[in-house]
């Protein structure tokens, strides 16, 4: 096994895929000599090509639309939009065709392609580039969207994602990208869609989070007997985990770095105020950024979660 | 330094078929008699075809539905020029391209009464889903033309629009796409001059749609929409250029829209009749109708004849279209993905629940 960091896990993952099925094209901006702005793809084009590691146009939409056809005509595209504040130019083609296709032509046809895209705050970039906004996929039907927490899981689930007959939306935590190493086993499997991880057990309260939010969860509970759950698949969550956890502690603390009003935790929340409310102790918790168009660099560490706003939620839940 | 003219560009339009019946003989393309005939007869059917959907949706038997009256040549000539292997990604007007290659009309007629069955295309039938979200499809088949093309599949991408469509950023991205990849694609628009209301001039400054394509690095050319032969030829020629590697070319078909946008339109709020009138005269039946009997192909006989076989054939297919079982709600959760979540499998037993 080799120690990776998450990007290196990613290139693995993608490498992998590449070898072992034909169908399989990456495509997208600057990936292909550059290696990618954030080297997700170095070495790829050297040993694939241009014909499989296709450098595009300037054009979001384009590059969706276009993997939309491939995927629809037998190919597996993994296509990478640079940043996820520049999907919504794409997002017409993912909620209009990518989503639908199945359900238009019911079955005929199927769109199996990963849009991948780095996501998510903390890493001093200019505007746009440090987006949360999950949840505006997750309300979608269609589409299954899917967030890596550790390079372990980040291999096993983009593998998954590729062999996913229907869309797949991959967010990478762009903050953890270098920050977290660990040993990766070298041949493929895979991390399946739609099931969580407990990332670690605990008896008092239950910890939702994904992504980059889950590296600061675990710091910040650290000296608690939290069980902490790692969504990993955020369209369709897995609410079996979810709800048995929560059946467990009785306390329920989710957090998650996009806008609070609409976000994800909302739909986790209501889920267990339906479904599992008899068990709750003290009332659900959320720590999120704020409702705030997403500041730049000066002003980040006002709007995100920060482990001192996790102390004290648990805190808080721990009194009831 | 002296300012130099760099590039120049210049766009050709093509007419063989003139409204009388005369053709140019020197731009004749290469189709035998019973190829002619066979045209002809898809005119005549896409016509009887549409009149018949127009019939059943006053009748309440069918949904909201777009007419493609006078718009068959442009859909015939391009549609029959295509291959079976070609990929066809409609919008949806093309009633005459998909008659072409066998789509069932049972299961167009299905579609317009709001049945997804309707776009459940038979296997062997390349045929993309229509698409209702203005010129966002153009990419979709760019994006077959270059699998195609990875794969080295001798198919070539069809991709068809109207000159509302010309306006989208992502009939601009695909035709870029187009360019620089050197797809094995070609993008026919039928530019039918009205958006619902908003009329050809008010879409767009440029002089002609053909020239969209330059600015891409792409072959544009204009014909004259309502001459059968004319789309053939173009398309004929796009697709020989495409299958040898020479890339795109995106073809604007110049013809009229006789009919409402859709059943749900009234165009004579902001249409003038004295231009219909005078978009009749160039009718596309006529003039090949007027062209195969100067050639000695056909008679009234023959039409009384073909119209009543294709009635006969309506009845049968509207027979068929109104035949189908009610879908069963089952199918809007089986076809969402290809497998039901935890929620989904709940959601449709209380759907089914509800039901009974």
């Amino acid at each position: 096994m080799a120690v990776l960091n998450l990007v290196q896990a990613i290139n693995a993952a993608l490498q992998q895929a590449l070898e072992s099925d034909d169908r399989v094209l990456l495509l997208g901006e600057d990936i292909g000599k550059d290696g990618g702005v954030f080297r997700a793809t170095d070495g790829l084009f050297e040993q694939f090509g241009d014909g499989r590691i296709i450098d595009t146009p300037l054009a979001e939409s384009g590059i969706v639309g276009m993997a939309i056809g491939m995927a629809v005509y037998g190919l597996r595209p993994v296509a990478e939009i640079q940043f996820l504040g520049f999907c919504y130019p794409a997002i017409d083609q993912i909620f209009t065709h990518a989503a639908r296709i199945r359900a238009r032509s019911r079955g005929r046809y199927s769109c199996p392609l990963v849009i991948r895209t780095p996501y998510g705050g903390g890493i001093k970039a200019p505007e746009l580039h440090e987006e949360s906004s999950e949840a505006l996929f997750c309300h979608m039907p269609g589409i299954k969207v899917v967030v890596p927490s550790t390079p372990s899981n980040a291999k096993g689930l983009l593998l998954a994602a590729i062999e996913d007959p229907d869309p797949v939306i991959y967010l990478e935590p762009t903050r953890l990208y270098r920050l977290l190493k660990e040993e990766v086993p070298e041949e493929p499997y895979l991390t399946p869609i739609g099931k969580a991880r407990i990332a670690r057990a605990g008896q008092q309260l239950t910890i939702v989070a994904w992504g980059s939010m889950l590296e600061l969860v675990m710091r910040a509970a650290e000296n608690y007997d939290a069980e902490i759950i790692d969504l990993l698949t955020l369209s369709p969550f897995d609410r079996e985990t979810l709800l048995a956890s929560v059946q467990k502690t009785g306390r329920v603390l989710i957090v998650h770095e996009a806008a609070k009003t609409g976000g994800l935790g909302a739909e986790l929340a209501a889920t267990i105020a339906e479904e599992a409310i008899m068990s709750l102790r003290a009332p659900i918790r959320r720590v999120t950024g704020y409702d705030v168009v997403l500041p730049l660099p000066l002003l980040e560490d006002y709007n995100l979660p920060t482990t001192k706003r996790i102390v004290a939620a648990i805190e808080e839940l721990l009194r009831y | 330094m002296p300012s130099q003219l760099i590039a120049s560009f210049q766009i050709n339009r093509l007419s063989i078929l003139a409204p009388d019946g005369q053709v140019d003989e020197s731009l004749m393309p290469e189709l035998s008699d019973s190829q002619l005939l066979q045209i002809y007869e898809l005119l005549c059917y896409t016509r009887m075809a549409d009149q018949r959907a127009l019939d059943l949706q006053r009748e309440g038997r069918l949904g909201t539905y777009p007419s493609s009256l006078g718009q068959e040549a442009a859909q015939i000539g391009s549609g029959f020029a295509l291959r079976a292997q070609d990929w066809i990604f409609p919008a949806f007007r093309e009633l005459g391209v998909m008659l072409c290659h066998n789509y069932p009309l049972e299961l167009i007629y299905r579609f317009w009464t709001g049945d997804e069955r309707g776009q459940q295309t038979p296997e062997g039938v390349n045929i993309f889903p229509m698409c209702i979200a203005v010129g966002t499809h153009v990419l979709h088949a760019a994006g077959a033309a270059l699998a195609a093309k990875y794969r080295g599949d001798d198919m070539v991408a069809a991709a068809f629009l109207g000159d509302g469509g010309t306006s989208k950023g992502d009939f601009h991205e695909a035709l870029n796409m187009a360019g620089v990849y050197k797809l094995p694609l070609v993008v026919i628009c039928q530019n039918n001059q009205w958006a619902i209301s908003v009329p050809r001039q008010t879409q767009t400054g440029a002089e002609t749609l053909a020239q969209k394509a330059i600015a891409h690095g792409i072959r544009g050319v204009q014909v004259d929409g309502n001459d059968v032969l004319a789309v053939y030829q173009a398309t004929k020629e796009a697709l020989d250029r495409a299958r040898n590697g020479e890339g795109t070319t995106f073809i604007e078909c110049e013809t009229y829209r006789m009919s409402d946008h859709t059943t749900a339109d009234d165009a004579r709020r902001y249409r003038d009749p004295e231009e219909v009138k005078k978009w009749q005269e160039r009718d596309p039946l006529l003039r090949m109708r007027r062209f195969l009997d100067q050639q000695g192909l056909w008679s009234d006989g023959d039409q009384a004849q073909l119209e009543l076989t294709l009635k006969e054939r309506l009845t049968r297919v509207v027979k068929a279209a109104e035949s189908f079982a009610a879908p069963n709600p089952e199918e809007m959760f089986r076809s969402t993905c290809h497998q039901l979540s935890s929620r989904q499998q709940e959601q449709l037993k209380e759907c089914l629940n509800g039901r009974t």
